[in-house]
């Protein structure tokens, strides 16, 4: 197996070290996986399906890649991150919470009144730099926030996640044609590319096409990965953000990962699962 | 008689004050989308090319940018015209710069039936009542050459973000060099008893013409400069209507939501007098001259003075 990985050093890591890391971002992720689905159920409205499909991308991005420091969510120096794709909160939520933003518990008040966790990101919940949830803007934000960041010298990356059927919002393209056009190599995008909307599959709405030729055409330093293998992705995000372009992830990802009645489902885009099913996914993904 | 200080765009003003503004502060940034000859933020990405971005033709980018770049401590002016500012990219600005209230000021120009000839789709008629109704959204709409260039410097430093609206055309300058914006603050330009004219923008100087025309005939117009639509000061529209009891509200802009209607907001649950409301109504624009359109939307300071002499009866 090629390994990449230069780690936090930049040194190239050996496999048993490789391992290591792979085993620790693989519970995370089963951690997260488990709170999210509990969250939503608790919830009882939500989006489990790009839920649980971006996980490892988001474990690796707070658990491997990013500078960033919980007990100071505004030190100048962390790298940023954008949740475009804003109906994945819980996944992002679970994240901050596993870092120590807030507290657990907090997770359990999801989308309640007088809760902190919105329905969708809210900058006023630490480690959330901008509010996002319409579609299609964030990496138009991400970009922005890389701009302002070159404009001090920053050597801060910036990190956005967006998703497939997100990419049908026409402010996707023109966030890619500026940020190629201003050579932001400090911005590095992961597309959790699962191939499903709320309506069904993307092919099937309007179809996306060949992404990755679309990014090289927009001037992107493209790369895929299998987004549930978090070696892989750990290293695509090691080797982005080398040239003097802006560079995107299309992580190849199943909708509902980890959830069996979930997985390319197209139902549970939007759609909580009921009490019984929640108890059965908490199992599902406890025995896995 | 109101003197006669010669005419100047108020988008020069917002030029000037971004130069102003550059030389001093490095945080400020300036973004356009294809417009910066005309905006005037040319001038300052000459000066200051590393902290200017022309986003393209593209002003929902433009917008979600703009908020990207406030979110690294940075004062960002986004600028186009009007139309696209508000209509156009209205999700970024409501969500993206609204909802995550960032430092991004909209200083969009051409604004109102005075675009002129370009027609209807340029002549933006909603975008005070689009803006106005977004939550910590400041509405700023200055009515010449130095009261632009002053509240653009005032509004960099009022935190949030803010939306102030430009013409196309040179307007009459009220003012002078030392003149000194309140924001918020509605300012009486000329003391009357007998009705209160509340006027913003280009709007402002036909007021005025007006309130001499009734002078002659008796009618004592209390003419008010309404600069800032966002947040209304209450208590200085209150004060002068509880002395007047008639309130006539001017604006280049449709009434239902703009001016008229955040003043009539206001008089409808404090103080429900007679009221009226210059300006376009449930209309699109169309071509012609400023002049032409001015006199055909009824926005001429004839008309002002034929409502108020109609109000005061």
């Amino acid at each position: 197996m090629a390994l990449h990985l230069r780690g936090s050093e930049g040194i190239t890591l050996k496999e048993t070290q490789a391992a290591e890391i792979r085993d620790h971002l693989e519970s995370i992720s089963k951690e997260i996986r488990w709170d999210v689905v509990r969250m939503i159920g608790l919830a009882r409205s939500g989006h489990p399906g790009g839920s649980l499909s971006c996980i490892e991308s988001l474990v690796c991005l707070y658990f491997y890649k990013m500078n960033h420091n919980p007990k100071a969510p505004d030190w100048p120096l962390r790298d940023r991150f954008v949740l475009s794709k804003g109906h994945a909160a819980p996944t992002l939520y679970a994240v901050l919470a596993k870092c120590g933003y807030f507290e657990r518990d907090e997770l359990w008040r999801l989308r309640q009144l007088g809760g902190m966790l919105q329905g969708h990101p809210d900058s006023r919940t630490p480690g959330i730099e901008v509010s996002t949830g319409s579609l299609g803007q964030g990496l138009s934000v991400a970009t922005g926030i890389a701009a302002g960041l070159r404009m001090e010298k920053s050597n801060c990356k910036v990190y956005a996640l967006i998703g497939d059927g997100e990419s049908q919002e026409g402010g996707i393209w023109e966030g890619a044609m500026l940020a190629a056009h201003q050579c932001l190599s400090n911005l590095v995008v992961i597309m959790d590319n699962n191939g499903m909307q709320i309506d069904g599959n993307c092919c099937d709405i309007v179809n996306l096409g060949d992404l990755a030729a679309k990014w090289r055409a927009f001037d992107w330093d493209v790369r895929e990965v299998d987004g549930h293998d978090v070696l892989a992705i750990c290293s695509a995000l090691d080797e982005s953000g080398s040239s003097m372009r802006p560079s995107i992830i299309i992580a190849r990802t199943v909708k509902g990962k980890g959830v069996s009645f979930m997985e390319n489902n197209v139902d549970f885009h939007g759609k909580a699962p009921t009490p019984e099913e929640m108890e059965r996914a908490l199992k599902e993904i406890e025995h896995s | 008689m109101i003197a006669d200080k010669g005419t100047k765009n108020t988008r020069d003003g917002y030029g000037d004050a971004l130069v102003e503004l550059g030389e001093k502060d490095e945080r400020i940034v300036v973004l356009d989308a294809d417009l910066a000859k005309s905006t005037q933020t040319e001038r300052f990405k000459l000066r200051w090319p590393d902290r200017f971005i022309d986003c393209g033709v593209a002003e929902q980018n433009l917008m979600a940018v703009a908020a990207g770049i406030a979110a690294t401590d940075k004062i960002v002016f986004a600028s186009t015209f009007a139309m696209f500012a508000t209509a156009r990219a209205y999700d970024q600005v409501r969500n993206t710069i609204g909802y995550s209230n960032l430092n991004v000021k909209i200083c969009a120009t051409h604004g109102g039936i005075t675009v002129g000839e370009d027609g209807s789709s340029h002549q933006a008629l909603e975008d005070i009542a689009l803006m106005r109704v977004i939550p910590r959204m400041k509405v700023v709409v200055p009515a010449d050459y130095f009261e632009a260039r002053e509240a653009v410097k005032a509004l960099a430093y009022l935190d949030g973000p803010a939306y102030i609206r430009l013409g196309r055309p040179k307007v009459p300058i009220v003012f002078d060099d030392d003149y000194r914006f309140e924001f918020a603050k509605a300012r009486i330009m000329r003391p009357g008893q007998d009705l209160t004219i509340l006027a913003c923008g280009f709007m402002l100087h036909p007021a005025l013409e007006a309130a001499e025309l009734l002078a002659t005939e008796g009618i004592e117009a209390e003419v008010i400069n309404l600069h800032t639509i966002k947040p209304l000061d209450k208590e200085g529209i209150l004060a002068s209507a509880a002395k007047t009891g008639r309130v006539i509200t001017c604006e280049e802009h449709g009434v239902f939501g703009g001016v008229g209607g955040a003043v009539a907001e206001l008089l409808g649950e404090e103080m429900p007098l007679p009221m009226r409301m210059i300006g376009i109504r449930d209309s699109f624009g169309t071509s012609g001259t400023v002049e032409e359109l001015v006199e055909h939307f009824g926005l001429d300071a004839r008309h002002i003075a034929q409502t108020a002499r109609s109000l005061c009866r």
